[in-house]
């Protein structure tokens, strides 16, 4: 007779997190920085047609890294649960808080419960207010965690490198420019094996840019960035201390390991955004 | 936030991919709170709540105009003297509203809302026609209510990104929908402002003559309709007019709206039933 094997439940949720985690770890980074007048989200992303960031409502944005179709089914879910809200009460009782909840229950289950896989993902959810001091944004996990996050924020890939980047060269009440140029370098920040800096410029068309701008005078907020103007709002860029390189000549990763930082997009389907 | 239900989570449902429509995913998921979906009683009910009146509509090269007067009645009495019956459904449509006044004004929620989460879903707004039609499924909707009086009879208008042009549909209690050409007009002052627009619109109109056309419309509606209200000289309420051209919708501001309204008046100061047509086409030009 066989019996099955006992696994602890520590093992367990070590486990389904080091599954989440490296799912998560082969996509990009994806960063958001407060600025001067809202918040701005900006990620590398090769397709056109797939978005990594969204409108959620008049002052909420959505913005995820991961496998697309666990975060685009969230993604759905936020605009139906935030319509209805809206429609159903005021368009003023929509909160980003309340939806980020939303998230971090449904993530919660996903993960503790042994039926499903945990979803490989991770989000920001950013509501912006009258005043830079009312701007929210919320960070979470692929477990339910939520973070209260100040200033900046990055989440997927390598976002302890781009984090790093952004402690040193963040400043508060940035500029639109200024807190876009920021942004896509901390995006473009990599390191090789050795550690040492092996920063990339990447193209205008591979990036991804979305801001909710409170100086709008619409209702909704929400906006995404054009590559003609992102290309403007960029001005000249140089890679600070290494030649160009483009995506392809990326730190080639070493056999057997996940590379440190952009990974070449995978051609196996199983590609994270 | 959650669902309406009190679990914190997000029912399954919401994450179902596939139904892009609000208003479907309304009908699933919280029937209630759709305008049209109320057993009531049978019997007539058009007198319970008040009725909204005139709309006019009318284009120019480049895009169109829809204006509204601010009258509700309630049979004989004024309900409101400054309800607003012109809505922007979205950046380049807009709909006004005919009919039993709080089911048109709940509609018009759902179909902006119904126009946005489109867009939020699918990456990309509607065509100006898809638009049209989910506005007529709204109103095939509302039938049940329609024969009891309750009445909704939108005018639709928008500028059409892909022709380039401004254009109008027209709705009947049943959900049809009519494209109409130059202008049309819809409510109970309907008759005599589409008479005073047959009479003012040309088609080389600019975005000012066009406004001024709908607000002398209006005008000529409210001199033999009860229902519609005339421009209000003392307490200075004026129709509401919404623009859309390429740029997007916008409504006309409240001055500017009054400065129009004064020029017509002073107009009808000396001819009270309004500019005189020529009586042959062409006669203007030899005069």
């Amino acid at each position: 007779m066989s019996m099955p094997f006992y696994v602890s439940p520590e093992q367990l949720m070590k486990d389904r997190a080091d599954f989440a985690r490296k799912g998560i770890s082969r996509g990009r980074s994806m960063v958001a920085v407060q600025y001067a007048d809202g918040i701005l989200l900006a990620s590398e992303n090769v397709s056109q047609a797939l978005h990594k960031i969204s409108e959620i409502y008049d002052r909420i944005a959505f913005a995820a890294v991961g496998r697309y179709n666990e975060f685009e089914n969230l993604r759905i879910a936020g605009v139906r649960l935030a319509d209805m809200r809206g429609y159903a009460y005021d368009r003023r009782d929509v909160t980003g808080r309340g939806l980020a909840n939303a998230y971090a229950q449904t993530l919660g289950t996903i993960f503790s419960s042994g039926g499903e896989k945990p979803y490989e993902v991770e989000i920001f959810v950013a509501e912006i207010g009258d005043t830079p001091e009312a701007d929210q944004l919320y960070r979470l996990t692929y477990d339910g965690q939520v973070a209260d996050e100040h200033g900046f924020a990055v989440i997927g890939g390598a976002h302890d490198v781009v984090a790093g980047y952004l402690r040193e060269h963040y400043t508060e009440g940035a500029s639109l420019d200024g807190a876009l140029r920021v942004a896509v370098a901390a995006l473009g920040r990599s390191a090789n094996e050795r550690g040492e800096s092996d920063d990339r410029v990447i193209p205008v068309k591979d990036l991804e840019v979305a801001v909710l701008d409170r100086t709008r005078t619409q209702p909704r907020k929400f906006a995404r960035i054009r590559p003609e103007r992102i290309e403007a709002l960029l001005g000249e860029r140089a890679p600070t201390d290494a030649p160009a390189a483009t995506a392809d000549e990326v730190p080639a990763a070493t056999a057997g390991d996940l590379p440190p930082v952009a990974p070449p997009p995978v051609q196996d389907g199983d590609e994270r955004l | 936030m959650t669902s309406l239900s009190g679990d914190p989570r997000l029912p399954a449902a919401f994450l179902q991919p596939g139904v892009s429509s609000f208003a479907d995913f309304l009908s699933d998921q919280a029937p209630d709170l759709l305008p049209a979906r109320r057993a009531t009683p049978q019997g007539q009910a058009g007198d319970l709540a008040p009725h909204g009146t005139t709309i006019v509509a009318a284009t120019f090269p480049g895009g169109v105009v829809m204006a509204g007067d601010r009258r509700a009645t309630m049979g004989n009495v004024i309900a409101q003297r400054d309800i607003q019956k012109v809505f922007p459904a979205d950046e380049f449509s807009c709909v006004g509203i005919a009919g039993s006044a709080g089911i048109a004004v709940e509609m018009v929620r759902l179909f902006q809302t119904e126009l946005e989460h489109y867009e939020k879903i699918e990456g990309t707004t509607l065509s100006l026609d898809g638009k049209a039609n989910r506005l007529a499924a709204l109103i095939r909707g509302n039938l049940g209510l329609a024969m009891q009086g309750m009445v909704v009879v939108p005018l639709f208008a928008g500028y059409d990104l892909d022709s380039g042009q401004g254009r109008i549909f027209s709705y009947d209690a049943t959900g049809g929908r009519y494209e109409e050409t130059a202008f049309h007009s819809t409510g109970s002052g309907s008759l005599f402002a589409r008479g005073s627009l047959k009479k003012l619109y040309r088609e080389d109109l600019s975005v000012r003559g066009a406004i001024e056309v709908v607000v002398q419309a209006l005008y000529d509606a409210a001199d033999d309709d009860s229902a519609t209200g005339g421009p209000d000289l003392t307490r200075r309420i004026f129709p509401v007019i919404h623009v859309i051209t390429a740029d997007g919708g916008r409504r006309i501001g409240e001055d500017e709206v009054a400065e129009v309204a004064d020029r017509v008046i002073a107009g009808r100061m000396g001819r009270p039933d309004g500019p005189a047509a020529p009586l042959t086409t062409g006669e203007e030009s030899r005069a």
